[in-house]
């Protein structure tokens, strides 16, 4: 028997609806959880004073730093890695063997666990270039752990550039990289900027890649050569080591504030470039 | 009448992997002219514009053998340099397409590419290539928006403004009216004739109707092959062939 048009149409819709409800939901709880849990703690003695016995009193500040100097580093060093690489595969390479291959490298590279490159970076960096725990060897670790998506988000970011606009570039006589600088990445940053956003949030969460590279020192660092921890790490520390609960809340919620904050302020200043653009 | 040529094609094919576009074409297009081309569609008029700035470079799969002399160089020389080749001969397309920028940073984009860096220069660049593209009075006012507010009309005189800008020595034009509304069309055709004086331009249609009425000479290309060429007058009242006959007084295409 045949189910009516309007019945499935109505069907649909509640499922779709139900499931949208579901995600919304527990992404709020999360977040209430947290806050709740949290904002208590907060006070602008917690962000800006020295942790006092491990972090079982006082507050966070080297690791607030940490959690700002890590990813920025990281991105500053994939970034323009990470670009460079999606404008050869698409502007300057043919689609052959090769560029296959590494893309199909850069897909396998994006699903390795964190962990592993935590574990490679304690092997090359830390231990076989002799670095020690540093925020360097962190930063270069996160930077390969997020190559695979600034790579792929901006290959992808690339190609939805109108094929159109290139041709009238070159009919006015660009040259490639003319076009690439002026028509490709240009349209294109939207889309890049989504993968760096992306990045960035997995760097200010990551624990284990940081945790074997940068260290864990509750020490404000003084140069790219000192150990740092991050809010992620200090949080798991807090956590795992049953130090502080209330800490670990309030370390929490300042993780979470800080990655809408980076994700709101990036939507407004991409909304603003859009818009200067358009205007 | 007695012309120059400045563009000779000499047997020209392209192929696009399998498919050969054109088939062995010779046509000379004169200087300061309009020369109008016209045919079904899959004859091969688009092959032919983008065999004439190289555009085809871009399409991996796209293969071109015989000659294509701009006064007398062959452009596809190896040490001919394409985007040399491109500033000297610009191109219309079908679609409008306004880079997403200003009116006028879209036009000021082949100026600066050769090294126009000056306002001044800009400025007087932009109002002269309006002005001959008739778009001048409807845009002055605003300049600095985004060049996609502008009507489809409006675009497609913005891309003639834009090749002009270039100060080119061609013009191709891909069909330009195809999306038009009448009145832009005339607009159109409107600069086109007070354009030829000073430019060599190519019209490809698949509007007979256009060619009669702007273009000079007229070449009918058939399944990639150049059936003839003439004066216009002369390939719309008393055409040699057969094909060209049944084509202008529409009795196919």
């Amino acid at each position: 028997m045949r189910i009516p048009p309007r019945h499935t149409q109505a069907l649909a819709v509640t499922l779709l609806g139900a499931a949208t409800g579901l995600t919304l939901a527990i992404l709020v709880f999360v977040v209430v959880f947290i806050l709740g849990k949290g904002l208590p703690v907060l006070s602008l003695g917690f962000l800006l004073d020295s942790p006092r016995g491990m972090g079982k009193s006082g507050g966070i500040f080297p690791t607030l730093v940490g959690s700002i100097i890590l990813p920025l580093m990281a991105i500053l060093i994939a970034l323009p890695a990470g670009v460079g690489t999606a404008v050869y595969l698409s502007e300057y390479t043919r689609e052959n063997m090769a560029t296959r291959i590494i893309r199909f490298g850069t897909d396998c590279l994006a699903a390795i666990p964190s962990i592993i490159f935590g574990l490679f970076g304690f092997i090359f960096f830390v231990t076989i270039l002799k670095m020690g725990w540093c925020i360097l060897a962190g930063a270069l670790t996160l930077a390969i752990m997020i190559l695979p998506t600034i790579i792929r988000t901006s290959e992808e970011a690339i190609k939805a550039v109108p094929t159109s606009y290139r041709e009238v570039s070159y009919s006015l006589g660009a040259t490639r990289w003319e076009t690439v600088l002026k028509v490709v990445l240009p349209n294109a940053l939207p889309g890049i900027m989504t993968g760096v956003m992306l990045s960035i949030g997995r760097c200010i969460g990551e624990t284990a890649a940081v945790i074997f590279t940068a260290g864990a020192s509750l020490r404000l660092p003084h140069s790219v050569f000192d150990s740092t921890r991050t809010m992620a790490v200090h949080f798991y520390i807090l956590a795992r080591e049953g130090i502080s609960n209330e800490n670990a809340y309030g370390t929490a919620a300042v993780l979470i504030i800080a990655v809408l904050t980076v994700n709101m302020v990036s939507y407004w200043m991409m909304n603003r470039f859009i818009a200067r653009r358009t205007k | 009448m007695n012309t120059t040529v400045k563009i000779a094609n000499r047997s020209l094919s392209v192929f696009y992997g399998a498919v050969q576009a054109l088939r062995n074409i010779s046509l000379d297009v004169p200087a300061h002219q309009i020369l109008g081309i016209i045919g079904p569609a899959g004859s091969g008029k688009t092959a032919l514009l983008r065999a004439t700035n190289r555009l085809n470079d871009l399409n991996p799969n796209c293969r071109v053998e015989g000659q294509i002399l701009l006064d007398g160089e062959d452009i596809y020389q190896p040490d001919f340099d394409a985007v040399r080749l491109r500033k000297r001969v610009g191109m219309v397309f079908a679609l409008p397409v306004p880079l997403p920028l200003s009116l006028f940073d879209n036009i000021a984009y082949g100026p600066r590419l050769s090294g126009i860096r000056t306002r001044a220069r800009l400025n007087e660049l932009t109002e002269q290539s309006l002005r001959a593209a008739f778009l001048w009075d409807e845009v002055k006012d605003r300049l600095h928006t985004s060049a996609l507010r502008l009507s489809g009309g409006q675009q497609q005189r913005l891309c003639l403004a834009r090749v002009l800008a270039m100060q080119p020595e061609v013009i191709l034009l891909d069909e330009p009216c195809s999306g038009l509304d009448p009145i832009s069309t005339a607009k159109i055709e409107e600069a086109l004739g007070a354009l030829k004086s000073e430019y060599t331009i190519v019209l490809v249609t698949n509007n007979t109707k256009q060619a009669a009425r702007v273009a000079d000479t007229t070449a009918f290309l058939l399944q990639g092959e150049l059936i003839e060429i003439g004066p216009t007058g002369k390939i719309f009242t008393a055409p040699e062939d057969q094909r060209t006959n049944d084509y202008v007084s529409g009795r196919f295409g």
